[in-house]
């Protein structure tokens, strides 16, 4: 009972935040576009094959952004495009909290040597930027969106780890805890049934934050060409192959850069929500 | 002070390890036979192998690792697989335009940021703080690379300005700067203005202005102090995003440094060269969180009494 109330009550504050709500409503249409993708635009016809006749064609009523050095309709592009952004940055995310929340966990319940270890290896993996280990690992295993996503996965999970760490020390102790202990709960159960939905909330605001920068890297990757293979429509393989034409077609760059500002804010507009109402302290 | 220098010093020694095994161990699981691709496709099977046995490519790796770190403290990281040259001295005639780079990106951060931190939580809910906050969401939300080429667009093709790309003195070096560092001031910025809202309100603030103390010596003198230790860390952290960023706005803007040999050697598939570039990369921001953490101990005597 106790947990739903919580959630409703997250809830409340957060339809109070209008911020948040915009984030979200953006989010969503987002997410929506990227499902029915296949219903506005055929793949085939518009998004990949060329058509040198329009190339580098500016806005108009038939395309409304434009076309870009193929003579391909960017909004199609665009529309496909989110929907390699959001499988990366939701899968390697969801990726990431499931290993790297249980790396933490593990470290924070138990403690002492084991902690040690895995925090000190952790370490390791936080002494260099996460950008920097996607891009050794796309550039070692090679581009596909499975590596893509794999190689963001692991860049973030030591950021799970210590949020979730940090979160299991802060309850362990807690009455509750000791109650499924005294009751004879084994050790995993306490960590799953008890610790980890008392800490989910923490976990969540960091989630939305890490898809925001997970969307990032990979449209940074993509950029210096660790991305997904052409003629695969991608946010910031489409800005590389824009960059040749900033002087004369300014919308090839404009518009997929618009696409992940918008997607990022939105995102970051809820996240920033979502702690807001986790810790009303803050608020007032 | 000089002890906790020296322990955070032989803490650093590990990780320094241990990050370049990291990258050492991913690059080698790239395929291709590094003596197959130097050697060029006209080789024989036996001047393969020779130059197998020559280069010690069929040892297990941890020896491989040993030899290759050994070489990085003479200052030899093997060469290029495209040019033939040194990497340890082509990373390091780059290492001067990124250094550059990031030091003017992160003082433009600083400067611009901490003050606009500050009204922003003195003036909680006014027109500044609203406006400098939207800057700032705005600012994390938008990827530096197309930033970038947004500058370019606005200051080098259509107004003409300053310089597209390179690194030719002064004014080649601004829009790269404020293109790397924005991400970095909206960071600083938010976490100035948190910090020092927390701040503002606990305790000794309160009890200082009952006493009489004027609202810019409180500011200034109580409430800042304390709210620049998670100020410090930021930077610190941002740092690391700096070097990461740099790869990207290196690129952007064909600022030679070594983001730019980086994304080179990924391009032609130089594995030598990329895994000495980014050892090089990681081993510089391990160096700076060490300065971080020597610069926190100063500004907070709490954490220097730890290690004491």
């Amino acid at each position: 009972m106790k947990k739903r109330s919580q959630i409703s009550e997250i809830w409340r504050r957060l339809k109070r935040n209008k911020m948040a709500m915009f984030g979200l409503i953006i989010l969503l249409i987002i997410v929506v576009l990227a499902i029915f993708a296949g219903k506005i635009f055929d793949y085939e016809e518009v998004v990949v094959k060329q058509n040198i006749a329009e190339r580098l064609d500016g806005p108009s009523m038939q395309h409304w952004l434009g076309c870009d050095e193929f003579g391909r309709d960017i909004l199609a592009r665009l529309v496909y495009g989110s929907r390699v952004s959001l499988i990366v940055g939701v899968v390697s995310i969801a990726m990431a909290m499931g290993i790297g929340g249980t790396i933490g966990a593990v470290a924070g319940y138990y403690g002492g040597k084991i902690d040690n270890v895995i925090m000190r290896i952790m370490d390791v993996f936080l002494a260099m930027p996460s950008i920097l280990l996607a891009i050794c690992i796309v550039a070692a295993l090679g581009t596909s969106l499975l590596n893509l996503i794999f190689a963001i996965g692991v860049s973030f999970i030591p950021q799970f780890a210590r949020v979730v760490r940090a979160q299991v020390l802060s309850v362990k102790d807690e009455e509750f805890v000791e109650a499924a202990r005294a009751i004879g709960s084994k050790d995993s159960t306490i960590i799953l049934r008890e610790i980890i939905p008392n800490c989910m909330a923490q976990i969540i605001v960091q989630a939305t934050l890490s898809v925001a920068s997970a969307i990032l890297s990979t449209a940074g990757l993509s950029f210096i060409g660790l991305g997904i293979a052409p003629p695969a429509p991608e946010w910031g393989s489409m800005l590389a192959g824009g960059r040749i034409y900033i002087r004369d077609a300014v919308h090839l760059t404009l518009f997929p850069g618009l696409a992940i500002v918008i997607t990022i804010l939105a995102l970051n507009l809820l996240g920033d929500g979502l702690r807001d109402a986790l810790d009303p302290r803050l608020k007032q | 002070m000089i002890k906790y220098v020296i322990k955070r010093l032989l803490m650093l020694i590990p990780v320094i390890i241990g990050v370049s095994f990291l990258v050492y161990f991913i690059m080698s699981l790239t395929p291709g036979d590094p003596a197959k691709i130097m050697l060029g496709d006209t080789a024989t099977v036996e001047e393969i192998q020779q130059m197998h046995e020559e280069l010690g490519l069929d040892d297990p790796i941890i020896i491989r690792y040993g030899r290759y770190m050994l070489g990085l403290l003479h200052g030899d990281l093997g060469n290029s697989y495209t040019t033939g040259r040194s990497v340890f001295t082509e990373v390091f005639s780059r290492f001067p335009a990124t250094l550059t780079l990031t030091f003017w990106s992160m003082l433009i951060a600083i400067v611009i940021s901490i003050p606009i931190g500050i009204i922003s939580a003195t003036k909680q809910y006014s027109f500044i703080d609203s406006f400098s906050m939207i800057f700032a969401l705005l600012g994390i939300s938008i990827p530096n690379f197309w930033l970038g080429l947004m500058l370019i667009i606005a200051f080098s093709v259509n107004l003409g300005w300053l310089p597209t790309g390179g690194f030719s003195g002064a004014a080649s070096i601004i829009l790269p700067a404020i293109t790397l560092g924005t991400g970095c001031a909206a960071n600083i910025t938010r976490t100035t203005r948190s910090s020092m809202l927390e701040v503002i309100r606990q305790d000794f603030i309160r009890t200082a202005k009952s006493k009489g103390v004027s609202k810019r010596k409180v500011i200034n003198k109580h409430a800042l102090r304390n709210a620049l230790i998670p100020v410090v860390t930021i930077i610190g952290l941002q740092f690391g995003q700096l070097l990461g960023g740099a790869v990207l706005t290196e690129t952007v803007f064909s600022w030679p440094g070594i983001g730019q040999y980086l994304v080179n050697s990924i391009n032609g598939k130089d594995t030598n060269a990329v895994t000495g570039s980014i050892i090089i990369f990681a081993v510089c921001f391990s160096l700076v969180n060490l300065l971080v953490d020597v610069v926190y101990g100063f500004i907070d005597p709490r954490i220097k009494a730890e290690y004491q």
